[in-house]
């Protein structure tokens, strides 16, 4: 790891974007976009306070994938990855410097998002606003790493696009938002135990509902954050010098 | 005298499945400009994707200054181009060059030589994107020479320009040469192999010959170099027959 190479990757990125407005404009729109389309669909303040924590880590988290998977591919297909291969670069360096770009990026979107809907739009916490940033930055930064994960699988961007619907949507049917986890079947509830979303929307659940943090709270947190670092290094894995 | 820059022996690489480089085996000398010539699909991109150390072969070795292809010691000492651009079009060519100086660790007014060597001073400032097709092969070319690396490995870099600027480019290889650097450029263009000291080449993943462009028309006996190459290819098609 050099950190002078992860920092020039980082700001490489964060410069590619700013040439880029628009996509940065739609990147902290969109979110509080479907905030505000879901408060006024549901137009209850009570049934947008039970579910509109876990839409919160849930759009940045599926954003961020999509974002993620597609620069990265590009990376490939365009052969600027295959150059730095060839330059004293580390692969940790590479992904972590991606992760922290698109990490800032996303904190600036939930920053938007959340300031929206708890100011605005009425959303009611029992928890800390802070634990909640917390645990939504976690999410995008999940969906960060689990998009440089699956980028290499993935030949072409429409390949790409397809791993949203496969990866992101099981998840989003079983994290327990459409129906609570204790009520799915043993088969489901087991998936749903080994999708990191789950407890991610159970971390904005008990955010919603309690001031507490407590043991369940820490280790929903730490599954999030572990998922993360484990699909970075993953990504790391699959990342190769050498090809046929 | 120096070793070679370049030992490749028995090499041999297969890609999806069919073999596109067998059993080759040369040397490349320092501080000279070796051109690697041969019709587009003869493994000229292979064989250089192997000597920087990207690509998986099936058997044999390349000894690159001295150490194997790719390893960690020459990441700062080998400097490579490939034949499409590799540089993002998103970022001017200012940001990109400073992106990949920082990777190489050089200094900041490094960026400003390679910039004035490939002529890019007046489209410094300019999207990657949006350069013309010989501005964005320079762009490419200014990489590669980024921290001044002791062997340059360039494939196709002159495909695409106009002839004044290749006249440029060859200068500049030239003068690259003089100062020590070792240069390997392909090309599929044979009025340029008569610019290179060294001509290696290539034909359906074999090597042909090895020679200088005297040597060759000397053994050929046909002064023109694509003549010469012609000739070749007929001898050794009639030979294994």
């Amino acid at each position: 790891m050099n950190s002078t190479i992860t920092f020039a990757t980082t700001r490489r990125i964060l410069t590619q974007l700013r040439h880029d407005p628009r996509t940065v404009v739609l990147l902290i729109a969109v979110p509080s976009l479907l905030m505000t389309l879901l408060r006024y669909v549901l137009n209850s303040e009570r049934t947008f306070n039970t579910i509109a924590p876990a839409l919160l880590g849930i759009f940045p988290f599926t954003i961020m994938f999509l974002l993620t998977s597609i620069t990265t591919l590009r990376e490939r297909t365009t052969g600027t990855f295959e150059r730095l291969m060839t330059l004293p670069i580390g692969k940790l360096d590479l992904l972590f410097g991606y992760a922290v770009a698109f990490g800032l990026l996303a904190t600036f979107q939930v920053l938007v998002a959340a300031g929206i809907s708890l100011t605005w739009l009425g959303l009611d916490i029992a928890g800390s606003v802070w634990t909640l940033l917390v645990i939504v930055v976690l999410d995008a930064l999940l969906g960060t790493a689990l998009g440089l994960f699956v980028s290499a699988f993935a030949r072409t961007e429409f390949q790409a696009i397809q791993f949203l619907p496969i990866f992101v949507l099981p998840q989003f049917l079983l994290c327990g938002l459409i129906v609570p986890r204790g009520q799915m079947g043993w088969l489901l509830r087991a998936l749903s135990d080994v999708l990191p979303l789950s407890y991610a929307v159970d971390a904005l659940t008990h955010v919603t509902r309690s001031a507490a943090i407590d043991g369940t709270l820490v280790r929903n947190v730490a599954i999030i954050a572990g998922c993360a670092v484990l699909a970075l290094l993953l990504g790391a894995a699959t990342l190769r010098r050498r090809t046929p | 005298m120096d070793a070679p820059a370049i030992v490749v022996e028995g090499l041999r690489v297969r890609r999806r499945g069919e073999v596109v480089l067998r059993d080759i085996g040369f040397t490349v000398r320092r501080g000279a400009v070796t051109g690697l010539l041969g019709p587009n699909g003869c493994g000229k991109s292979t064989l250089m994707r192997s000597i920087v150390g990207v690509q998986i072969i099936e058997s044999g070795s390349v000894t690159v200054l001295g150490l194997p292809a790719g390893g960690p010691g020459l990441r700062r000492r080998v400097g490579y181009a490939t034949q499409e651009p590799a540089i993002y079009a998103d970022l001017t060519v200012t940001e990109a060059l400073r992106y990949f100086a920082a990777v190489l660790g050089t200094a900041p007014s490094d960026v400003d030589r390679v910039i004035e060597q490939t002529g890019l001073a007046t489209s410094a400032g300019t999207l990657v994107g949006r350069l013309s097709g010989g501005q964005r092969g320079r762009a490419n070319l200014a990489v590669a020479l980024l921290g001044t690396p002791e062997l340059l490995v360039l494939d196709e870099p002159t495909v695409g320009s106009d002839p004044e600027l290749r006249d440029e480019l060859w200068q500049l290889f030239h003068a690259l040469a003089e100062s020590g650097v070792t240069l390997l450029i392909s090309s599929h263009v044979m009025d340029e192999a008569a610019r290179c000291d060294e001509l290696l080449l290539l034909h359906k993943g074999k090597l042909l010959a090895q020679d200088t462009p005297d040597g060759l028309r000397a053994r050929t006996g046909v002064p023109d170099l694509e003549q010469a190459f012609l000739r070749l290819i007929k001898g050794r098609e009639g030979a294994s027959r």
